[in-house]
């Protein structure tokens, strides 16, 4: 080879290299909080998915549920230079002068999942979240539809005391069957988001109503508590699905399981695509300058039986959940 | 004033009346009992069978406490054990998936004696290192997700029964006997005992006092497996976040509850495993009141003052000394 191919091997490539990455190609940071639950796992491989559809570099960086891990990787993203930095927060404040230098060097970044704190709200493009309230509000009317007009006793299994989701699942779900005379919350209690506790709780409900028969539903705050609950509910001779209605949130697998073997009725989706739409709006926003919303909410679609459960159980059991 | 002061035992089994009773009040069903499929149903059924976990961690953590020590790490090999169970329920023969969970235990235990008899560490901080490490470990075995089983046979382990007893009941029952008859049965509780007061005494007196705190580790951390195989089993799955959380502390108050001191050199099995009844009458009863779920952690922290101001020493002092005061006056 001589000097002289070289050096036009060379100068292709610094051409090729000074051009700026073409739309189909970005490249995107996403700061994940870490496999804190099902859920979660689940949210790092459909971002994963959703970004090889699209084309676009995904890097995630995984903070094992520390914020100093996050700002060290944004830092590193932005020092990369990338064309946008994704944040999933673990908490929702001290975000401000990590989100300035982002700001500074002219990287948007979009939130995820989760909110920060009202003082923060010029530092970012978008967050992408769930409304809770309105899961707890679909779930309330889903039960509603289905009742009509007979006399129902509500069980509520209630998330954590104190987490601001199980607060606003209930507020939701209370405010939508307030409209309704016929439909009470008789029971409400913690099973603080888990299978054993959710199973313990409703063991008690059943015994202190009537050996299950003053209950006409149950409402967890999440599938896991629902899974114990149906557990409960067989082993004392009753039939979810049929004796008690039920219904619960968050759509993960094993509750679709539950729906095919008749056991459980409705779920309400809290969808783990929350990079889908953040994609979309950088897109928009880098090729048109569209400045999207403060807030997009993602939708929190009900699933009954009706709606192909084995289907949903299949696409959603290899996710991570 | 004698009636505070006296034999051993009687304090808790007033207090587990008065718990009994309550509950009474806020669900008049609580004592009623049926047979539903073959096994009894009812409040004091779900007592027993919830409180079983507490009850078998208790069994280990009484004795490692007699000899001066403490366990922080069962509610983690709880969840451990549980993963490995469920991660081999639906492949391998229930002998296997309980030899494998229990010998995890067992290796767990083996640890922290390692730890506290051979390196001469402080108990509270060698456990607290499988405490931390072993939730880690439990996830990476679930892979951060629920595993879940169908296995029927031990399905059959946390939700069978036995005459009408829950299964978990009748192994917890059947570990309390096995415990006491070879702690009381033999010198062996009394070595344990001659650990906890004095160490070094023991030693030159001839108490093999590293493999006493070996054994008994050793022993909790069997307890801790089979407390975890009864909690992935009941749930038909294993949660590595939430398996035995927070357990060890619920552990460390029946033992509390039931007499035996922290300072070590004296214990009471029976007595432990009352106190976990306590707890769980007492939890049982809060969540069948229906007072907002707000109030449990206050109404648990009140009874359990009570009742420990039921056995102190100086509170009964005083009471003994107003006593002597009035009968003066009179």
């Amino acid at each position: 080879m001589t000097l002289k191919a070289l050096f036009a091997a060379s100068a292709t490539t610094a051409l090729l290299l000074a051009l700026p990455a073409s739309a189909a190609e970005l490249t995107i940071g996403f700061s994940q909080i870490g496999s804190e639950s099902g859920w979660r796992a689940a949210e790092t491989s459909v971002s994963k998915q959703e970004a090889a559809k699209r084309k676009v570099n995904l890097k995630i960086a995984d903070a094992q549920q520390k914020q100093e891990n996050q700002i060290k990787a944004i830092r590193s993203f932005i020092a990369q230079n990338v064309d946008a930095i994704f944040l999933a927060p673990v908490v929702s404040t001290g975000w401000d002068s990590v989100l300035k230098e982002a700001k500074e060097a002219k990287i948007p970044v979009v939130l995820l999942d989760r909110d920060i704190d009202p003082s923060g709200k010029e530092l970012y493009l978008t967050a992408v979240t769930s409304d809770s309230v309105h899961e707890g509000a679909v779930a309330g009317d889903w039960l509603a539809k289905t009742v009509g007009t007979k006399p129902c006793n509500i069980v509520e299994l209630q998330g954590t005391v104190g987490a601001s989701v199980a607060a606003n699942r209930k507020k939701g779900f209370d405010t939508a069957i307030a409209k309704h005379a016929n439909l009470k919350v008789v029971r409400s209690q913690t099973g603080d988001f888990t299978r054993a506790k959710g199973k313990e709780v409703m063991e008690s409900f059943i015994k202190a109503e009537g050996g299950g028969k003053n209950i006409c539903a149950v409402y967890a705050h999440n599938d896991d508590m629902m899974v114990g609950a149906i557990q409960a509910m067989k082993e004392a001779g009753l039939k979810p699905g049929k004796d008690i209605l039920t219904v619960s949130i968050d759509a993960v697998p094993d509750i679709f399981k539950a729906m095919v073997a008749g056991e459980a009725n409705a779920t309400v989706e809290l969808t783990p695509n929350m990079a889908g739409p953040a994609f979309d709006a950088v897109a928009a926003f880098k090729e048109k300058g569209t400045v999207p919303p403060k807030w997009i909410q993602t939708e929190s679609r009900l699933l009954t039986a009706a709606d192909n459960p084995q289907k949903e159980y299949d696409s959603k059991k290899g996710l991570g959940y | 004033m004698t009636a505070l002061l006296p034999r051993r035992g009687l304090a808790q089994i007033l207090a587990l009346i008065v718990i009994l009773a309550v509950d009474r009040v806020v669900s008049p069903q609580f004592f009623d009992l049926r047979l539903q499929d073959g096994r009894l149903f009812g409040s004091l059924i779900d007592v027993l069978n919830r409180g079983t976990p507490v009850a078998l961690l208790s069994l280990g953590m009484v004795l490692v406490i007699a000899t001066r020590g403490i366990d922080l790490s069962v509610g983690a090999v709880m969840a451990i054990c549980g993963a490995i169970a469920a991660s081999l329920a639906d492949s391998h023969s229930l002998p296997v998936v309980l030899a494998a969970a229990l010998g995890a235990g067992l290796v767990c235990g083996l640890w922290n004696g390692f730890l506290v008899a051979v390196l001469g560490m402080q108990p509270i901080v060698a456990t607290l290192i499988l405490m931390v490490a072993g939730r880690g470990i439990a996830q990476l075995i679930t892979e951060g997700r629920i595993v879940t089983f169908s296995s029927p046979d031990l399905v059959w382990l946390g939700n069978g029964s036995v005459l009408g007893l829950p299964v978990p009941v009748v192994i917890a029952l059947g570990m309390l006997i096995l415990t006491g008859a070879v702690v009381r049965g033999s010198a062996l509780g009394l070595l344990i005992e001659a650990t906890g007061g004095n160490a070094r005494a023991s030693e030159l007196s001839g108490v093999g006092t590293r493999a006493m705190i070996l054994s008994v580790y050793v022993w909790c951390g069997v307890c801790a497996a089979l407390a975890g195989v009864i909690a992935a089993a009941d749930i038909m799955g294993a949660d590595a976040n939430n398996a035995g959380l927070w357990l060890e502390l619920d552990a460390i108050l029946a033992v509390v509850i039931g007499g035996t001191s922290l300072f070590g050199g004296r214990f009471s099995l029976v007595l432990a495993v009352l106190g976990a009844l306590i707890i769980q009458t007492m939890n049982t009863g809060i969540l069948l009141s229906g007072y907002p779920p707000e109030f449990n952690l206050l109404v648990k922290a009140v009874v359990v003052l009570a009742v420990l101001l039921l056995q102190s020493p100086k509170l009964s002092g005083f009471a003994g000394i107003a006593a002597r005061l009035r009968r003066t006056k009179a």
